[in-house]
């Protein structure tokens, strides 16, 4: 009985976060997107599997695998599935959760989201130069001397790295947006 | 016509084309103007979170994608393009998701209403440039432009994932053709390239070494294979990851590849007559005046592989063609 609800909350957890969802009941378990998978190899699980796992309501496991971070969003399971699972999508929804429920191993993929998305909420625009040294600097100080003497060095003396990031004028209104936003997503699917 | 079939367009750049990727705003802008259509920046867009907003958060995220499509709106125009892949998606599915989901609408809606915007899905029609050139210019119109056929060097036309999935209608989700028409109407001949529709990678670059750079070699080696002069790329992230990865790729694997990676509207400008600089040729890490050198005034001798004579036995034939 516990099982029974424990597995309706944690399938419907994913299905009311991610818009289309419902389509998940229909997985026939045919493996189409793990075969379609470019990064399947590197996944500690395969879509298909993960969808399994959610079904058998496995919340931890799935939750720290690093399937979801590994997906490129390429969308090649999501045209293919013969039930027109929104696959992707599925990524991103398990992404947030592992984020939210700090049960995620995969810090380096996460940090990267939280880096870029800082910049997008304090000037409005990416800034590549910015978020590949705070990025860097903060996990992998080695790469930073691959940024600045090779490809990050080529990028720079082709005009190709901004050193300052850009601001749009109204960014408070972004802000307002997205402040609505979190709080709209905070106070429950 | 419609007055956006042959007058403007919102136009959406995207944080890549300011910086990284100018060379691909500075010849969407040329060829454009070169074929009679406008391309209006969009006031004071925003970023479209690429896919790292939707990773953490995705109530947010379509909300800051709808305010791109809400101000096009409120300046009127019914179409926005974007040369960027993975904008583009964004673009699209914002406006498709919020029209199939009220639930979602209602939402997003709410968040704009706290910077006084609002957005009705359907309102805006999001476009991808190569959608804009192949099906409002068209082919003719392309071709009546063409003053300097680009003879001879040959091409792979690199469509990547966004621009063809989620099924956004315009071309094949799997064996796209769009591009590969264009580029034969420029003059270019195309290579057979399987690979054209699959990924390079996207942020795995900064994730993941193993897993992107794998993806990107498996790239540059299959053009290579067919004997390409050049990869042609439709996204800015396609055109960062193959050039800027390249030669970390050739260290990891002990690879020589030497592959310049082009936007299909600099190649188009080519063809148009422009000079190299004005759509910015020399922006590209590997360097790709060794492959336009060779295109030639005289179209190829041998446009096609020779046919073997059908009713003749199949031979195992020893001289090598090209
Ligand atoms: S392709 Fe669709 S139906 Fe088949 S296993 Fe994957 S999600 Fe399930
Ligand atoms: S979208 Fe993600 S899960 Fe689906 S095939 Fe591409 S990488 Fe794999
Ligand atoms: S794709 Fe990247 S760069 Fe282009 S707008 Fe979206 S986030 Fe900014
Ligand atoms: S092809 Fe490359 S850049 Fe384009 S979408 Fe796939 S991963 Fe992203």
């Amino acid at each position: 009985m516990t099982a029974q609800n424990g597995r309706r909350r944690f399938k419907h957890e994913v299905i009311d976060a991610t818009p289309g969802g419902e389509q998940l009941t229909l997985c026939l378990q045919c493996g189409t997107c793990g075969g379609s998978c470019p990064s399947g190899a590197d996944m500690d699980h395969t879509p298909r599997r993960i969808f399994a796992m959610i079904d058998a309501d496995m919340k931890d496991e799935v939750l720290s695998s690093n399937t979801p971070w590994f997906c490129v969003s390429c969308y090649y399971c999501s045209v293919r599935c013969p039930q027109e699972i929104p696959i992707t999508d599925l990524m991103y929804t398990l992404k947030q959760m592992a984020i939210r429920e700090g049960r995620y191993e995969q810090r380096r993929a996460s940090d990267f989201s939280e880096t870029f998305i800082g910049y997008v909420e304090s000037y409005g625009r990416a800034f590549e130069m910015g978020l590949a040294t705070r990025y860097h600097l903060f996990h992998n100080p080695m790469k930073m001397v691959g940024m600045a003497t090779g490809m990050g060095l080529s990028l720079l003396q082709k005009g190709r790295m901004s050193l300052t990031p850009e601001r749009i004028n109204n960014i408070e209104q972004l802000q307002a947006i997205l402040n609505k936003a979190k709080q709209l997503s905070a106070g429950g699917a | 016509m419609t007055a956006n079939a042959n007058g403007s367009y919102a136009y959406y750049p995207g944080c890549s084309l300011t910086k990284n990727a100018a060379a691909y705003d500075v010849s969407s802008r040329v060829i454009a103007r070169a074929l009679g259509f406008e391309l209006n920046e969009l006031t004071d867009w925003n970023c479209c979170g690429a896919s790292e907003y939707f990773s953490l958060n995705q109530l947010p995220a379509y909300a800051l994608v709808a305010r791109n499509l809400a101000l096009t709106a409120s300046e009127g125009a019914k179409q926005v393009v974007a040369p960027c892949s993975l904008c583009y998606v964004n673009l699209y599915k914002t406006d498709k998701y919020m029209g199939d989901h009220a639930d979602l609408n209602e939402k997003v809606n709410a968040a704009l209403a706290a910077g006084k915007l609002a957005y009705r899905a359907g309102d805006v029609k999001v476009r991808h440039l190569l959608d804009v050139v192949v099906n409002d210019v068209g082919f003719d119109n392309v071709a009546a432009a063409v003053k300097k056929p680009l003879y001879n060097l040959r091409v792979a036309p690199y469509y990547g994932c966004l621009i063809v999935r989620p099924r956004t209608g315009f071309d094949d989700v799997e064996y796209p053709t769009t591009m590969d028409h264009l580029m034969e109407v420029l003059g270019a001949t195309v290579v057979d390239f399987p690979l054209k529709a699959e990924c390079c990678g996207g942020h795995m670059t900064q994730i993941s070494d193993d897993v992107a750079l794998e993806l990107i070699r498996r790239l540059l080696h299959n053009a290579t294979e067919y004997e390409a002069d050049a990869i042609v790329t439709v996204c800015p992230m396609c055109q960062l990851n193959l050039d800027a990865y390249q030669d970390q790729v050739n260290r990891r694997f002990g690879t020589r590849f030497k592959m310049p990676i082009l936007y299909f509207t600099q190649v188009m400008g080519l063809a148009f007559g422009m000079e190299p600089k004005a759509v910015a040729i020399g922006k590209e890490i590997v360097d790709a005046r060794p492959a336009l050198a060779k295109v030639t005034a005289e179209p190829p001798v041998q446009p096609k592989k020779k046919r073997r004579d059908k009713s003749a036995l199949p031979m195992p034939s020893t001289e090598r063609e090209g």
